[in-house]
């Protein structure tokens, strides 16, 4: 039985818990970890934050056994260990609860905790084993989930539940979230946090990777910053300041909260009427909504992922057909119109996932910047691309996002995530629409160029243009919008001002309260 | 009692039809529920066959054959496995050119060896798998309705059909019974998953890969020294293909899997056995027409007719640690 993790015996209890000693990883150019030192105490939360691609990740999958290390020394409790694989680090007793959870959809609670655990050849012998210390979990933890329920039938909260469960089982005393409340709602976090309180107070020691500093700040014990690879600072949670940990991952000041007059909303430019979507399995994923979005304004969308917003604005950027309802831009309907004629009415979309709607990766960067706009007269005649038209508009757009490396020759792929977020944010503003729909403006971009974006948001707005903003991200939507809608199971439930308190957002966010 | 006789002479017929289409079915069924698509169980089928009849014509010994059938076939699939999960190719393109491979040189081999115009010689009897007569086939046969069926249905086959049947409730306790049916599924919807239990996915894909040539093996011995006597070019005839459209309309699961091979068999022998009759009012239909009927089948089946299919989610995609 390698249950309980041996490595951890008593008389080590006073030792840290994981020490990481000069952690060095490239991948080709790449400098991903560069002589990262680290001491986790045992049974403390231990945050880690840091831009995307500061290394976080990176250090996390090395510790997990994912990748190794080109250099450097891991020690579990005082004991240098080398973790080849993740099997290695299991009998270590680090457990990992990744980002996108690693369950298996269409398969039991139960046989997602015994994947790779399954006590013998054949399955009959290791089940009643595993109920029964899925039974003891629930007590001793307050983890509370049916082990013959499938995984695709649960709630997000309740599948990483079974992810805590998984590492939990196979014995681990080391728990590492990466991300863990990107896909939770406000309450369903903060249940998350009570469980990781009471796992810490039962002696398990975790660390805690996150790029929000809210919840650093709310459920840390000790904080370690990372940026470009590199361990910049480690702090006690009690002694710091949101302000000063911003600035050690960005390695400047940085404004967290945007700086925005008053709106002054006019006409209405984009209205919608009774909309209704369905997918393509016939599961209504938005029910009969309505708003209206008038000129010189931002309505923000807040909801948990998957509440039915990407829907609503794949529908009136034209991607999606409506099932029912009605799309009005200045008084005309439009709905079912195709996107190239919505963008000639003055629509302009800026796409949640820019992966796979907003740019073409393989492309140069001047490519991407005409996409959707490629038929203007301006780039060329006759189906004839005027090559040198386009690439000067976009070394223009270029100065002016400031997107770095500052060369439309570049592959598009090649840009990091927040150089790619303004190719798509230049492309669409830069335009001049009237109405500008924006799903997950900075998802998976950086502190800095986060601030530049929502600039740019406002600056649209002051500039008398209509603006939809759809966000999972609560904090981005009640800074940046002046009346915040929010979505439930693909039902408008409620309107707030842009002052409204977050407990009273979050009830609405689950469905609690309208 | 006419049409009975008829009735269960199709239905013998179409047992025997349905075996290498059962075979190979339960073959794409490992690769696919790991995450492997193989669209080369056609030419899987088609090596075997050829390795099949060589040895038996040579040895005179159908267990070797079938030994031969099973090597040559496990061979093709760890090279649709080395293209595929360990250096990450396409694998649909690894199955199709696979397919060609084995098309071109068995016929090749075939000339080289034998010089029979692409084709091998005559298996002696000795060297095949000869139908067995069950005990007390030829006493029931005289009772109504369950003696014809006892004894042209169920009795009268060779080994390797009453092994086909076998395998079907075998690989269902292989894939929901056992620690390898488990993990092989989960690699097959989420590697990611299999991955951070700490186990090898890429080990793991060969060994369906493995189980699926194994099969496959059989399923070309049975067309070359049970079903016939010889090595023929291109004696597999697309079967492959529609062990994967079986398996589709099977939903990848095993015992669905066996009534979909079935049906299609009965297909088969149906148009086998309305060769040059005369339909009521339509008077003699081509052949052809009949001969067409398991693929159209296939054709309005894939189209949507068994509702959503839902594949293996990580099917077809190569595994890739994520960075």
């Amino acid at each position: 039985m390698m249950r309980k993790g041996e490595p951890l015996s008593l008389d080590t209890a006073s030792l840290p818990a994981i020490e990481l000693v000069g952690i060095d990883k490239r991948f080709g150019a790449v400098h991903a970890n560069k002589n990262i030192n680290l001491t986790v105490a045992k049974g403390s939360i231990h945050g880690i934050i840091g831009e995307n691609g500061a290394g976080k990740s990176t250090l996390m999958s090395i510790l997990y056994g994912f990748y190794q290390a080109d250099q450097g020394e891991i020690r579990i409790s005082g004991t240098p260990v080398a973790i080849r694989d993740s099997q290695a680090a299991i009998t270590a007793g680090i457990g990992m609860v990744h980002q996108h959870f690693m369950l298996v959809e269409n398969f039991t609670v139960l046989e997602n905790v015994m994947l790779g655990a399954e006590g013998g050849q054949l399955l009959a012998k290791g089940v009643t084993g595993v109920r029964r210390e899925l039974k003891r979990l629930e007590q001793d933890y307050g983890l509370e989930v049916d082990p013959d329920a499938v995984i695709e039938e649960l709630p997000v909260g309740n599948q990483q539940r079974v992810e805590i469960l998984k590492a939990l089982y196979r014995g681990a005393e080391i728990l590492i979230l990466d991300e863990p409340t990107g896909v939770l709602t406000p309450a369903e976090a903060d249940h998350l946090f009570r469980i990781l309180q009471v796992l810490r107070d039962q002696g398990k020691t975790i660390i805690l990777i996150t790029h929000k500093l809210r919840e650093i700040m709310a459920i840390t014990d000790t904080v370690s910053v990372m940026r470009r690879g590199e361990m910049v600072a480690t702090r006690k949670t009690a002694e710091t300041t949101v302000e000063e940990l911003a600035e050690l991952m960005v390695g400047r000041r940085v404004l967290l909260r945007v700086e925005k007059s008053e709106a002054n909303p006019g006409a209405v430019l984009l209205s919608v009427r009774n909309l209704t979507v369905k997918d393509s399995r016939g599961v209504t994923m938005v029910d009969d909504v309505s708003f209206d979005v008038r000129a010189g304004e931002i309505v923000g969308i807040a909801g948990v992922a998957g509440n039915g917003q990407s829907e609503l604005l794949e529908a009136i950027a034209g991607i999606r057909k409506p099932t029912s309802g009605e799309i009005f831009i200045e008084g005309k309907p439009v709905q079912g119109a195709d996107p190239s004629r919505l963008r000639a009415l003055g629509l302009a979309h800026i796409p949640e996932d820019r992966h796979h709607m907003g740019l073409v990766l393989k492309f140069e960067e001047y490519e991407n910047s005409i996409l959707g706009y490629h038929r203007d007269q301006r780039y060329g005649r006759g189906g004839m691309l005027d090559l040198e038209a386009v690439r000067k508009e976009a070394e223009e757009k270029i100065a002016k996002y400031d997107i770095r490396p500052p060369n439309p020759r570049l592959r598009t792929a090649n840009f990091s995530g927040g150089n790619q977020q303004k190719i798509v944010v230049a492309r669409e503003i830069e335009r001049d629409p009237k109405m500008l729909i924006i799903g997950q403006p900075t998802r998976g971009v950086d502190i800095g160029a986060i601030e530049f974006i929502h600039r740019r948001i406002i600056d649209t707005r002051d500039a008398g243009k209509a603006v939809l903003l759809v966000s999972v991200e609560l904090d981005e939507i009640r800074s940046l919008s002046d009346r915040i809608l929010v979505m439930f199971a693909g039902r408008v439930v409620g309107e707030k001002t842009a002052e409204a308190d977050e407990q009273a957002l979050g009830l609405m966010m689950a469905g609690i309260a309208a | 009692m006419e049409y009975f006789d008829i009735f269960v002479s199709i239905l013998g017929s179409a047992i025997r039809l349905s075996i290498p289409l059962l075979f190979t079915a339960l073959a794409g069924l490992f690769s696919e529920r790991a995450g492997i698509f193989d669209i080369g169980l056609e030419g899987k089928m088609l090596v075997s066959a050829f390795a099949a009849a060589c040895v038996a014509y040579l040895t005179a010994n159908p267990w070797l054959g079938l030994l031969a059938g099973i090597g040559v076939s496990i061979v093709f699939s760890l090279v649709h496995g080395f293209a595929s999960i360990t250096n990450r190719g396409n694998q649909i393109v690894s199955g199709v050119a696979l397919n060609f491979v084995a098309a071109g040189l068995t016929v090749v081999l075939a000339q080289a060896w034998f010089g029979q115009g692409g084709r091998t010689p005559q298996v002696p009897g000795e060297g095949r798998f000869a139908p067995i007569i069950l005990p007390g086939a030829d006493a029931m046969r005289d009772v109504p309705v369950i003696g014809p069926l006892y004894a042209n249905v169920i009795s009268g086959n060779n080994i390797l059909t009453y092994i086909a049947f076998l395998m079907v409730p075998l690989s269902w306790w292989v894939l929901y019974r056992t620690r390898f049916g488990l993990r092989l599924r989960a690699a097959g919807e989420n590697p990611g998953a299999v991955d951070t239990a700490g186990i090898s996915v890429t080990w793991l894909r060969y060994r369906a890969l493995i189980v699926t040539g194994f099969l496959a093996g059989f399923a070309g011995t049975y067309l070359a020294i049970a079903q016939s006597a010889a090595f023929i070019n291109n004696m597999s005839a697309g079967k492959g293909y529609i062990a994967l459209a079986a398996l589709i309309f099977a939903k990848w699961k095993p015992v669905p899997v066996m009534f979909a091979c079935l049906l299609f068999g009965f297909l088969d022998a149906f148009a086998n056995f309305m060769q040059g009759k005369s339909l009521p009012w339509i008077g003699e239909v081509p052949v052809q027409i009949f001969q067409a009927l398991p693929y159209i089948l296939t054709c309005v089946l894939l189209a949507g007719f068994i509702g959503v299919a839902r594949p293996p989610k990580a099917g077809g995609v190569p595994y890739t640690k994520e960075r």
